[in-house]
């Protein structure tokens, strides 16, 4: 594990327009310090965020993918983020037979004024993402 | 008043709306009318039903917020409209036991009441719909440290606001329970309202209806007036200029909340931190009157699934914009009023009101609707017709057609959940397809240094 103390991992976020992107936006004018190496996907909701492109980035060459949405409850689409909260916790149960850690993939939910939890839950997935290493694919 | 007579509007009072279908200048309603038991085009509003009912002064009345009593049979209050009676299906003898001599229907001339009244439904298209549904007060009996409704002399603004009112049930007399004149009345702010363990959001109408309370007990009655309040929020039109003039009138303001009202020696003490001298503080008075806060009202919740409108946070519903579309919600069509948006006073609600009685008009008048461009569309050769996106629409904007899905754009609202429920990729979500996220994801990786965008 510590070779990959130098490694900079890349990871992709999708975060959905109304309350993540919102949030990271907030966390950036607020001035809060959260790893660069997400990098970010604008998606109207999370709910847009199929198995199949999460499956894509990583092939793509992502060492991790954070799929950011609103709380449940506060949807802009009323119900969007439900189906992501089924999806997304049943891909993380069938990425391990694709050879890929589970934890390499992790959803979380942050309103448009939780720039600061936003903050902590990239870097947190970051740290994570860091101690996993590089993701070889073949 | 005025939209009673207006001979465009038609008023379904004592209903509710049981199914909307539909979309955006298409939609399809359903009310039910609750049975009133009295037949409204007969119904002269006389009053002599209520004056011959056996329930007559025994049923408490709920616009006198329990401090009168009504019949089983009445008229809510004087101003009603329609100005008719109704009979309370839930205390009325002849509804609730079966037997009762029916001296209303003696007493009624015009024949107005019905007995045999049902459920009616009605049902009727329209283009756009307001929501105006209103809110409920907090309970404050859930804050027990008050004493509501443990200790009778502790009311809430709602009943002492009809003790102030000449019309009301004690004639414009403020009084304790047992009838004496208080030498000091305490008003408390914020009841539920800016606390996180009851409602966190200010109710904003409160601190001025306190002010006006606390000068209608300095004119109504010879007692000391003590407001306890955390701020006091007076922006509006003349709202400051009318706080000063009550602290004018001799009125204590202390700034602290309540953390307890107790009986001692016939008196109650309200005990608080006076924030301001950083000094505990207990009051002794006659009369406590609790400003309760703002709650969505009962039902909303429904009302929202029904209407496929989102809730804010708070429980009220959540407008389009908070700043640029304030009256319109997420969903085409429906347009919000008043105090179930968020908790508002007269005027704000009169123009909220009028802005979404005009974007309603607008939009009709109007005979097109602009909508985003980021809806979804279906290849029709790839759909299956397995209807999976059916079931995930969040806004039921598609429906199958001859065993293809097909989106209704003027529903749609781009979210996109159907696209990744889709496993026949039948199914593009304009401005967000798959190449273009997926374009996205490659550029974002193709750089060695994390991207500074």
């Amino acid at each position: 594990m510590s070779e990959n103390n130098g490694y900079e991992p890349r990871i992709v976020g999708f975060l959905c327009n109304w309350c993540s992107y919102a949030g990271a936006d907030g966390a950036g004018t607020a001035r809060i310090k959260y790893p660069s190496n997400m990098r970010v996907v604008r998606v109207m909701c999370s709910g847009r965020v199929s198995p199949e492109l999460v499956l894509r980035t990583f092939r793509q060459g992502a060492d991790g993918v954070i799929v950011l949405g609103c709380h449940i409850g506060d949807c802009h689409y009323a119900e969007g983020n439900h189906r992501t909260a089924k999806r997304i916790p049943m891909l993380r149960n069938l990425l391990g037979y694709a050879g890929i850690h589970p934890d390499r993939l992790r959803l979380d939910w942050a309103s448009a004024a939780e720039g600061p939890k936003l903050a902590e839950i990239v870097t947190d997935f970051t740290e994570r993402i860091k101690e996993l290493g590089k993701l070889e694919t073949k | 008043m005025d939209a009673g007579r207006h001979p465009n509007v038609e008023l379904l009072t004592y209903s509710e709306v049981v199914d909307v279908s539909g979309y955006l200048g298409n939609f399809h309603v359903r009310v039910r009318r609750k049975p009133r038991y009295v037949i409204e085009d007969l119904c002269t509003g006389c009053g002599e039903c209520t004056e011959a009912c056996v329930w007559k002064d025994r049923v408490p009345s709920e616009y006198e917020a329990g401090l009168g009593k009504r019949s089983a049979a009445y008229i809510p209050f004087a101003q009603a409209v329609p100005l008719k009676a109704v009979i309370d299906p839930e205390t009325c003898l002849l509804l609730t036991r079966g037997k009762c001599n029916q001296k209303c229907v003696q007493a009624c001339e015009a024949k107005a009441i019905d007995f045999d009244m049902k459920d009616t439904y009605v049902e009727f298209d329209v283009g756009a719909v307001v929501l105006a549904t209103g809110y409920d007060l907090y309970d404050p009996t859930r804050m027990p440290e008050y004493g509501y409704g443990l200790d009778p002399d502790v009311i809430t603004a709602l009943q002492f606001e009809r003790m102030t009112s000449t019309s009301g049930p004690t004639g414009g007399k403020v009084t304790t329970s047992d009838g004496r004149q208080p030498e000091a009345i305490a008003l408390l702010h914020c009841i539920g309202s800016r606390d996180e363990n009851h409602l966190p959001h200010c109710s904003r109408v409160c601190c001025m209806y306190a002010i006006k309370q606390a000068h209608m007990a300095r004119d109504k009655t010879d007692a000391e007036v003590y407001q306890f309040y955390i701020d006091i929020r007076s922006a509006g039109k003349s709202y400051e200029e009318f706080y000063k003039r009550i602290q004018e009138e001799g009125t204590h303001q202390i700034r602290g909340k309540v953390s307890s009202v107790r009986r001692e020696n016939g008196r109650l003490v309200v005990r608080a931190e006076d924030t301001l001298l950083g000094a505990l503080v207990e009051v002794p008075v006659d009369l406590v009157v609790l400003m309760n806060g703002w709650q969505p009202a009962e039902g909303t919740k429904e009302v929202a699934q029904m209407f496929r409108v989102s809730l804010s946070p708070d429980g009220f519903f959540l407008e389009a914009h908070p700043k640029l579309r304030p009256v319109e919600t997420n969903t085409g069509g429906i347009f919000l009023a008043g105090a179930c948006q968020s908790p508002k006073d007269i005027p704000d609600t009169v123009a909220q009101a009028g802005g979404a009685a005009v974007q309603a008009v607008k939009m009709l008048a109007r005979g097109v609707v602009d909508i985003e461009p980021t809806v979804a569309h279906v290849i029709t050769e790839r759909c299956t017709g397995c209807g999976e996106c059916v079931l995930v629409c969040p806004y039921q904007a598609i429906s199958l057609v001859e065993g293809k899905a097909e989106v209704n754009p003027a529903l749609c609202t781009g979210c996109g959940t159907c696209v990744a429920a889709c496993v026949s990729k039948a199914i593009v979500a304009e401005h967000f397809t798959d190449e273009q996220l997926v374009a996205q994801v490659i550029g974002l990786l193709a750089q060695e240094e994390p991207a500074y965008v």
